[in-house]
């Protein structure tokens, strides 16, 4: 229930932030929404020396449209992603992620970018991100890069972050308009982390799939951009046959742990219906319906 | 008597008695944060405690080094078994006759076992000083599967009864047998098996699982050195209880033992029992000389406080052909973890289980309980479960599903064949209880009513269909279930708590401008007992409810009582408040006889007043009586007006339901959906029909949470994996299904508001109707028995098995 | 650990205390500021026993360290009367509707639907589910506490109030 000590740092800027955990090293540890990061320092499975604070970081904040892309800054609250009329015009997807996620509580501090960086194969941004082909800027020492989210996840609670870096914005390019998008989340109750869930993002051309991206979250270490799966269905109709090869492709790339959310097969087969339903959903849209 | 005389119905509605929908006196504290709770209580001078805990099931402790804790600036002392010893607490006798370890005496026998005790002057340093006590350990193999936990090979988990062949229920026929106990007819019951034309036997397991009240385990310890006097708060539901055995334990005199249990959030059983945050926190207060705080947090109430359940139940019932049944039998093996900590009644080892022939007429039965040890928490009953009633139910209601579902006879019309008949009551069943009263073909008939069981089960085999053609993949259930519980322990010549017999208590006392106050033997944790109590006693004695203040849980001042818990207030307490009510009444009565100069015969009772027979308008109410009673009573008569019962009662009593649950199941995720849900419920006189609801929605819901993923998990090496919130599924409000209640009402005859209790009904009748909803799902595809719980990868795991995937 | 200054508005009063960094905000506003409405049901930020308003929106006072809501607007429970001491619609429909048992989550419970009828005046009964997800009660099942909910929507808006059947 306790903590153990840090000092506690709240930069008010970026150059400041990224001073702070450059020069602080290993022991210092971001602070966005906190409620991956204190949760964890109560059971005493963190024990940062260091907490950097970006809440008091203006330039981390807003949602704003360049050029086809929209730029979404890394401290925005899921509860501000839920109340975006530009994200809920351009980017339903975010919203219906959002939703799911959590709680009420929780939505109101927990951050995009926390939930992007944490390298946690339980949150359900990174899929999404990854289907959307999303990139993260990330400020550091060095200057500013990009990161796309397909090369960000390496393993559980490891990513392509260096030390001292922290994630600024979300840039999303957006999908074109008459696209389809869904989110389908299994869990066992509210609040409660993917059981499996599966993203799904395509258009529709003719009565065939023209695009389809695919990315699975919590069947892994990582999140699944299931690229395979995917190709399989551009240029069907999405007819029972080929969906059940795609689903097939997708389940071949899982690797689920087993914990109280079930056996790995059985979350295996969930990713699979996951992906059924959500394909169904987003041909809806796609459709008009 | 003029217009303006108010109507003796008038009058009986401004007092709020039995039978309205009194609004709570609780709830204008608790809606505005003025609780009193115990992490509220704050004393000068207070120290906190925290454990450190071992990682292991089962391990020896080689070496315990505290040094580095009791460094950290801002730590008073650590304890250890070592320390306390010194005072011979290092180990605490059970509710259940046996002992267990306050700290780690030389082992650790299960995850999370308490090993050191930290003091410090905050809790923050607490946490940081627990975490440093170095302790080295030699893992042992570990004991989890009570099936075979007797097995030759088995490691033995308590070294320290090992040899004793006599425990405290009789013999002992391994190291890791606790007690056998039975009930019945065995030679009778076998015999009609050996003769029965249908038979079925089913293993019946009752998962492992915790209350989780929403305010975890804690206490308030503070010794005054120069009085010699403890005072104690605690999440106690048997305050009185905890005074004695902590008396006996600490050798301090009962009368200088001040326990208080203040206001409780939430206790099902959870908070009966003595923990060793208790006692650590006692003796720490001892050897620092201050007040001691210890609040646990949840992971340690989830994995070491009172568990419930963990019953396997071999099950069998024998009938005829057509339906009757002729005989049931059942083994068990009871997992009760490393120490037998059951807050049962003493002489019921495995408490009240033999309620297993339910709401059947069997004529004949017999049950055998084996209770083990394994590297678990120590524990057994609680849970809303009225002494193991909940297993019992559980057994019976599946079994009878698996033996319609044998006959090819619907649930309900199986249910309606044996169910005890109105004209047999009182009913003595083959296990020796006697049912006090009951109707159950017309509570069963309303609910089937309700809900239009024949349209339901039509709709069923239509949907059946469509599943068979490939039209839907969700499966329909009907879940039936009809109990009867048996709770208000209890009667003295059969109940008593380490030697106490099992009364409870009700003292009224009337103030001279006519209000009064009672105090309790019982522990409201929810309950709403100063609402009630006080609705009982506005009709009794004619004094509105909002003039009587209700007091529960200080043992300086309450008279002696075992406490809440099996829904025993109001069948025990609740019948000492009416008794009190009556004596005070009597005297009453010869005072209005007095002042009216008239025979105690002549007068009449109306509502709030005496009256004359044949004269009306001569009266006195309550209020001119009580004022009298100080006044002026008539000579040789003591003043004042008040009054003790303790109440020894008679029987228990039998409170019955029947609950229908329809549910619909995705064969390919496994989710469920609870589409509707009627229960009906008898607790015979309803005191007020609104926390009476409130009490089955409550039931339900934790029924619900247990029947559809709760479970307390070990893995082979004994750990705990269920441990948080994380996983210990606790329902929010989008899972919970919407409730209907219903009631019919027959009184107990032997109570004297013919009230029965309801606490723990709808988790005795909840937890069979949603099983038997799943279970009927998939009876139609061949299924017989899918174990709770019925979450969502069992389900699918159930469908996968009978090959619906394809 | 040093201590750090911080200064935040609670139930309309301002406060000015020293905290280490690692004090939780629920543990500063029961123990340093005497406000023992709020409760600690888990340490896994799962239960909302704990829920306060903070800066407008509902937060669970166990995942927040005291510093971090330095120049703050919280209320509490205790704060949720109003102005002219009556009890707030919320106080008033969770007796009615018999909201509450043991009393441990209706602190946390009161203050979040306070924040939910701001967000949405009128919540229909499946919004109000969805709307106190992030609150446990093991005593009342629910039920009860959206009744009381939707009797003090119905209040707030002035409209009449229809108690759902059983």
């Amino acid at each position: 229930m306790i903590p153990g000590s840090f000092a506690y740092h709240r930069p008010k800027s970026v150059s400041e932030a990224v001073g702070l955990l450059s020069s602080l090293g290993e022991d210092a540890r971001p602070l966005a929404g906190g409620h991956s990061l204190i949760p964890m320092m109560k059971l005493r499975l963190a024990t940062p020396a260091h907490l950097v604070d970006l809440g008091a970081i203006a330039d981390l904040k807003g949602i704003r449209a360049d050029g086809s892309d929209i730029v979404i800054g890394a401290m925005t609250t899921q509860h501000e992603l839920i109340a975006s009329d530009l994200l809920g015009q351009k980017l339903p997807l975010l919203r219906e992620t959002s939703l799911l996620i959590a709680d009420p509580q929780v939505r109101y501090v927990g951050t995009l970018g926390g939930n992007v960086a944490n390298g946690d194969p339980g949150n359900d941004m990174p899929a999404v991100m990854q289907c959307l082909g999303a990139t993260y800027q990330v400020a550091g020492k060095g200057g500013e890069r990009r990161i796309a989210a397909r090369e960000f996840y390496q393993g559980a609670y490891f990513t392509a972050l260096e030390a001292g870096e922290v994630v600024t914005a979300i840039r999303i390019p957006v999908p074109p308009a008459g696209h389809g998008a869904a989110y389908e989340k299994l869990k066992r109750k509210i609040g409660d982390y993917a059981t499996a869930a599966a993203a799904v993002v395509l258009t529709m051309g003719g009565g065939k799939v023209a695009t389809c991206s695919i990315a699975l979250t919590n069947v892994g270490e990582t999140p699944l951009w299931a690229e395979d799966a995917a190709k399989l269905l551009v240029g069907s109709t999405l007819d029972a046959a080929t969906v059940k090869k795609a689903v097939a492709a997708a389940e071949a790339i899982t690797s689920p742990a087993s914990d109280r959310r079930g056996t790995p097969q059985y979350r295996t087969k969930m990713a699979g219906v996951m992906l059924s339903r959500a394909l169904a959903r987003a041909a809806k849209r796609a459709r008009g319906e | 008597m003029n217009d303006m005389t108010p109507t003796s119905a008038e009058r009986a509605e401004k007092l709020e008695g039995m039978g309205c929908r009194r609004k709570r006196v609780e709830d204008v504290r608790f809606t505005q944060g003025k609780g009193n709770y115990v992490d509220d209580v704050k004393m000068p001078n207070m120290l906190y405690g925290d454990f450190n805990r071992s990682p292991h099931a089962h391990a020896r402790i080689k070496s315990i080094d505290t040094s580095k804790a009791a460094a950290v600036p801002g730590v008073v002392a650590v304890l250890t078994a070592e320390t306390l010893k010194t005072v011979n607490l290092a180990w605490m006798p059970t509710l259940a006759g046996d002992v267990q370890m306050v700290l780690a005496d030389g082992k650790v026998l299960f995850q999370n076992q308490e090993v050191a005790f930290v003091i410090a002057e905050d809790r923050y340093v607490a946490a940081d000083a627990a975490d440093l006590v170095e302790v080295e350990y030699e893992p042992l193999p570990v004991g989890i599967d009570p099936m075979k936990a007797m097995d030759a090979d088995a490691p033995v988990i308590r070294e320290d009864v090992k040899d004793k062949t006599d425990g405290a229920h009789g013999k002992r026929k391994h190291p890791n047998h606790i007690f056998n106990w039975q009930a019945g007819e065995k030679a009778a019951t076998d015999a009609a098996f050996e003769k029965a034309e249908v038979t079925i036997k089913e293993l019946i397991s009752y998962q492992r699982v915790h209350p989780c009240p929403l305010e975890t385990c804690q206490c308030v310890a503070s010794f005054d050195k120069i009085r010699g006097e403890l005072t104690l708060w605690g999440t106690f539901q048997a305050p009185h209880v905890i005074r004695t055995v902590g008396s006996l334990i600490s050798k301090i005199p009962e009368h200088k033992i001040h326990v208080i249990a203040p206001d409780i959030g939430g206790g099902f059983g959870n908070k009966v029992g003595a923990y060793p945050g208790y006692i650590c926190a006692i003796v720490a207060s001892i050897v620092t000389g201050r007040p001691v705080k210890w609040v646990e947090d949840r992971i340690e109430n989830l994995s070491t406080t009172a568990f419930a359940r963990d019953f396997h139940m071999l099950t069998e019932i024998a009938a005829t052909k057509d339906g009757k049944v002729t005989g049931l039998r059942c083994y068990t093996i009871a997992d009760h973890g490393a120490f037998d900590a059951c807050a049962n009644a003493t002489k019921w080892p495995a408490g009240l289980f033999s309620i297993i022939t339910g709401a059947y007429d069997f004529p004949v039965a017999h049950c055998s309980v084996d209770g083990v040890y394994t590297n678990k928490a120590p524990g057994g009953v609680a849970y809303r479960c009225s002494f193991r009633v909940t297993e019992a139910a559980y057994a019976i209601e599946r079994a009878m599903d698996i033996m319609a579902q044998k006959l090819k006879m619907d649930p309900a019309e199986f249910r309606m064949k044996n169910l005890i008949r109105r004209e047999q009551f009182p009913y003595k069943s083959a296990m020796g209880w006697e049912y006090d009263s009951g109707d159950y073909h017309v509570a069963m008939q309303k609910v089937m009513d309700a809900v239009d069981y024949k349209k339901l089960r039509a709709e069923q085999r239509a949907r059946q269909e469509a599943f068979r053609r490939g039209e839907t993949r969700e499966l329909m259930g009907i879940g039936v279930a009809f109990f009867t519980e048996v709770v208000g322990a209890g009667p003295s010549r059969a109940c008593d708590i380490l030697g106490i017999a099992m009364f409870d208590s009700a003292e009224i006392r009337i103030h001279p401008t006519g209000s009064g106050i009672c105090r309790l033997g019982t522990k409201s944790q929810g309950q709403g007992h100063e609402t009630t109590y006080a609705q009982i006693i506005a009709t009794e004695l004619g004094i509105a409810a909002d003039n009587i203040m209700i007091e529960e849980g200080n043992t300086d001042t309450a008279p002696y009582g075992l406490g809440t818990y099996g829904s025993r207030s109001t069948p025990v307490s609740g019948a000492a408040t009416a008794m009190a009510c009556r004596k005070i009444k009597a005297k009453a009565q010869m005072i209005a006889a007095y002042m009216l100069e008239v025979h105690d015969d002549d007068l009449e009772w109306d509502v709030d007043r005496f009256r004359v027979k044949g004269n009306p308008e001569r009266f006195k109410t309550m209020t001119e009586l009580a004022w009298a009673a100080y006044h002026e009573v008539p000579p040789g008569m003591e003043p004042g007006l008040e009054a003790i019962n303790y109440y020894d009662p008679p029987n228990f009593t039998f409170p019955f339901g029947a609950y229908i649950c329809v549910m619909d199941v995705d064969a390919d995720t496994g989710e469920t959906k609870v589409r509707r849900f009627y229960a009906l419920d008898d607790c015979g006189t309803r005191i007020n029909p609104m926390i009476i609801e409130g009490q089955v929605h409550g039931g339900l819901t934790e029924a619900f949470a247990i029947a559809m993923g709760q479970e307390i998990h070990y893995d082979e090496q004994g750990n705990v994996t269920t441990a948080s919130l994380m996983d210990y599924f606790l329902p929010t409000a989008v899972e919970t299904p919407h409730w209907e209640t219903d009631y019919t009402t027959t009184p107990s005859p032997h109570h004297p508001i013919g009230a029965k209790g309801v606490g723990e009904s709808p988790n005795v009748g909840g937890v069979p109707a949603f099983s038997n909803a799943v279970n009927d799902a998939f009876a139609f595809l061949g299924s017989t028995h899918i174990q709770m719980p019925h979450d969502h990868w069992r389900n699918w795991t159930a469908a996968e098995n009978l090959g619906l995937h394809g | 650990m040093a201590k750090s200054q911080v200064s935040m508005t609670v139930n309309g009063k301002a406060v000015d205390a020293l905290v280490e960094p690692r004090t939780l905000l629920i543990h500063f506003l029961r123990e340093q500021l005497s406000l023992t409405g709020p409760h600690i049901g888990c340490e896994t930020s799962h239960c909302g026993a704990c829920t306060v308003d903070l800066g407008g929106k509902s937060v669970k006072s166990c995942t927040v360290f005291a510093v971090q809501a330095d120049g703050a607007d919280i209320r509490t429970i205790e704060g949720m009367a109003n102005a002219d001491g009556t009890l707030h619609a919320l106080q008033e429909g969770f007796r009615q509707m018999h909201g509450l048992q043991c009393g441990f989550c209706t602190p946390g419970m009161i203050t979040r639907a306070y924040r939910l009828l701001q967000e949405n005046p009128s919540p229909t009964e499946a919004e109000i589910r969805m709307g106190i997800a992030g609150n446990l009660c093991r005593c009342t099942g629910y039920q009860n506490i959206v009744k009381a909910i939707q009797y003090a929507a119905a209040k707030i808006n002035g409209v009449p109030f229809q108690e759902a059947a059983e």
